[in-house]
């Protein structure tokens, strides 16, 4: 078991392509990070310098307290799980999981004992003599863990392991994930572009975007206070609405704005630096948009474009008359008479409304 | 509709009948032919069943027929010819096999351009080495010998090996590559306990087209070779080419059958591996 620490890593493949512009990070020892953002972000190949497949073009990498930059990728005391198993395809399972020790010169007795026990974790022990064609995609899964496993690694890492599995079965093996971390408590690092991973899986997320880190944090302060506009339209599902905005009036504990049409929203949030008249973004999630009668105050006239029935909620398309974005908004499976057209009212409450200045970055909350 | 797809099922079987008969027609002849004798040659019936069955022709084309001045029949060039096929088959198909791997799985800068240029020399006609080509044996001194014709069925047979075994990496995922680099294996070892065992499909292909193409060769056999190593193509030839008083059918059909043996051979043993290997595409994990 080991942390893992990232000090100013640069990546560039050509001079003037950089992937990596500049990351630190402290993981500490037994932590589960997840390393989340779109296609292209940089996390895999963070993820991929940490195991040491590729170079690191600057900065400095441990692995405990061990500089690991110029150590070779089988000798850091990792294990990678690809997305796409890798497993040797003229092997059988039990070959595979051993074939590291295998190299290594491990004694075959020794071998054969840590790949059974992993196998028992694993609750694959009877795939033990097959070839990987004659597994299913998740039971070629488990064995790609497996193979991880039996090195008794210090730091685990995921490359998307679950994308290429059906959502019945990926959301089995995320419920396994989660468990297996309790069992062995070794560090994980977890790269996934799918934020309910990241989400039910992290002890800390770190979000991605463009090379550089935009929030490190727990899952849940991530989505109640994204440091971003990024961090806000990345993380949730559905997205955060954002809308263009204008501060009217500003105190340390509220942020009055104007929507276009005049429409006005306060929001709690600190509104030390801003001044009226300054450009922002007002962002709100679905599920805290809320459904009010005419004539409350401060209420907002809006129509309904589409509504989607989920069994467990229903999800309603609306349009407030002037601004010209279609907002979602989560309501209880009991609303089931909203229709196309149907005119309704809501509200902002300033306590989940959120603002974000004109470079983006978050109003801080007050709450 | 069910008796109509029967009739046209029927037409292209029918047709698929006719152009085999067709295409087997020319080695039913050379069978026929290679065991009769010349009286019943002389005859004249080219198509009929042989009366009399004899392989005195056979036994002359191996051990007696004359080629030119000498009269030892193909023996000694057949036997030119499997030292000639053998190593050459070897050595070109282990270098292609090496050089795909590494031009499809351990890229260096440039290595697109290097793929590009091996590509190349599949399409360069072969006369146009024959020149530059006997300068370089002359060189190292292996002008005219069975290794000199190694050689140049090596060098000639690489750019289709390279792009064979090149073509069939790209297809192995990279991820395969990297997990073995995390288990610790090198280079080479990657090559022996990865990569090669999962190459019968394409080293089946590679063995048959080289040795194909290497065993048929005729013009790097007639253009490099001393009397001492000529390959069978050339004696086949000389042998056909010898005129004595009476042309001998059967000998001749003998003799080229004892030729093309090798190759049909080889294609019946690894077939179905030639065509399951041509149509793999990538190897699921």
């Amino acid at each position: 078991m080991a942390s893992v620490t990232l000090k100013n890593i640069k990546k560039n493949y050509t001079k003037d392509v950089t992937v990596i512009k500049n990351v630190s990070l402290d993981i500490q020892d037994g932590e589960f990070v997840v390393f989340v953002g779109p296609s292209g972000c940089g996390k895999s190949t963070m993820l991929r310098m940490i195991a040491g497949l590729e170079d690191i073009t600057a900065g400095e990498l441990y692995i405990g307290d061990t500089l690991a930059n110029d150590v070779h990728a089988s000798k850091r005391g990792i294990a990678m799980v690809f997305q796409s198993y890798a497993l040797y395809p003229h092997m059988s399972c039990a070959e595979n999981m051993g074939f590291a020790l295998k190299l290594a010169g491990t004694p075959k007795a020794e071998i054969d004992e840590r790949v059974k026990k992993a196998a028992e974790i694993l609750e694959i022990t009877h795939l033990l003599d097959r070839k990987p064609k004659a597994l299913s995609g998740g039971q070629r899964q488990r064995v790609a863990i497996g193979r991880a496993i039996v090195r008794n690694p210090k730091v685990f890492l995921f490359d998307e392991p679950l994308s290429n599995l059906d959502a019945a079965l990926r959301l089995n093996m995320r419920v396994e994930l989660s468990k297996l971390h309790q069992e062995l408590k070794t560090t994980m690092i977890y790269v996934t572009h799918d934020q309910v991973e990241a989400m039910t899986l992290a002890d800390r997320i770190v979000v991605f975007h463009a090379g550089l880190i935009q929030q490190v944090g727990t899952p849940l302060d991530m989505y109640d206070n994204p440091s971003n506009l990024f961090v806000a339209g990345f993380l949730g599902s559905p997205k955060m609405n954002l809308l263009e905005a204008e501060v009217v009036a500003a105190s340390a504990t509220e942020v009055t704005v104007k929507l276009p049409k005049g429409l006005v929203v306060r929001s709690a949030v600190d509104g030390s630096n801003a001044k009226p008249g300054d450009k922002v973004t007002m962002g709100i999630r679905a599920e805290h948009m809320r459904l009010v009668e005419e004539g409350t105050p401060e209420a907002l006239p809006a129509r309904v474009d589409l509504i989607e029935h989920l069994g467990d909620i229903v999800l309603a398309y609306i349009e407030i008359p002037g601004i010209n974005q279609i907002l979602c908004m989560k309501l209880p499976a009991s609303m089931t008479n909203l229709k196309y057209g149907d005119a309704i009212n809501l509200v902002f409450p300033k306590e989940e409304t959120m603002l974000f200045d004109a470079e983006g970055l978050a109003l801080k909350r007050i709450r | 509709m069910a008796d109509q797809s029967k009739f046209w099922r029927t037409v292209i079987y029918g047709v698929l009948f006719l152009v085999a008969v067709y295409y087997l027609l020319p080695l039913y002849v050379m069978l026929t032919t290679s065991v009769k004798s010349m009286d019943e040659i002389r005859a004249g019936n080219l198509l009929s069943l042989p009366l009399d069955i004899t392989f005195a022709a056979w036994s002359k084309a191996w051990s007696s027929a004359c080629t030119g001045v000498d009269c030892g029949g193909l023996a000694p060039y057949f036997w030119n010819s499997v030292m000639m096929v053998i190593p050459a088959v070897a050595i070109s198909t282990v270098l292609g096999a090496v050089n795909g791997y590494v031009l499809s799985k351990w890229q260096f800068r440039g290595s697109e351009v290097v793929f590009a240029m091996i590509l190349f020399g599949v399409f360069i006609p072969f006369q146009v080495l024959l020149l530059p080509m006997a300068q370089t044996l002359g060189v190292f001194g292996m002008a005219s010998s069975i290794s000199g014709l190694v050689f140049v069925h090596v060098v000639c047979g690489l750019a289709s090996t390279t792009l064979f075994f090149r073509n069939y990496y790209v297809g192995i995922p990279d991820e395969l590559i990297k997990a073995a680099r995390l288990d610790g294996a090198g280079f080479w070892r990657i090559f022996f306990r990865i990569i090669l065992p999962m190459s019968t499909p394409i080293l089946t292909v590679t063995v048959i087209w080289q040795f194909t193409q290497i065993w048929n060769d005729f013009l790097f056999g007639v253009v490099f070779s001393s009397i001492e190593s000529r390959p069978i193509t050339v004696g086949l030839n000389n042998l056909a080419n010898t005129s004595t008083s009476v042309k001998e059918y059967n000998v001749d059909m003998a003799a080229a059958l004892i030729a093309a043996l090798p190759t049909i051979v080889v294609y019946v043993l690894a077939g179905k591996y030639f065509v399951r290997g041509l149509t793999a595409g990538a190897v699921k994990g």
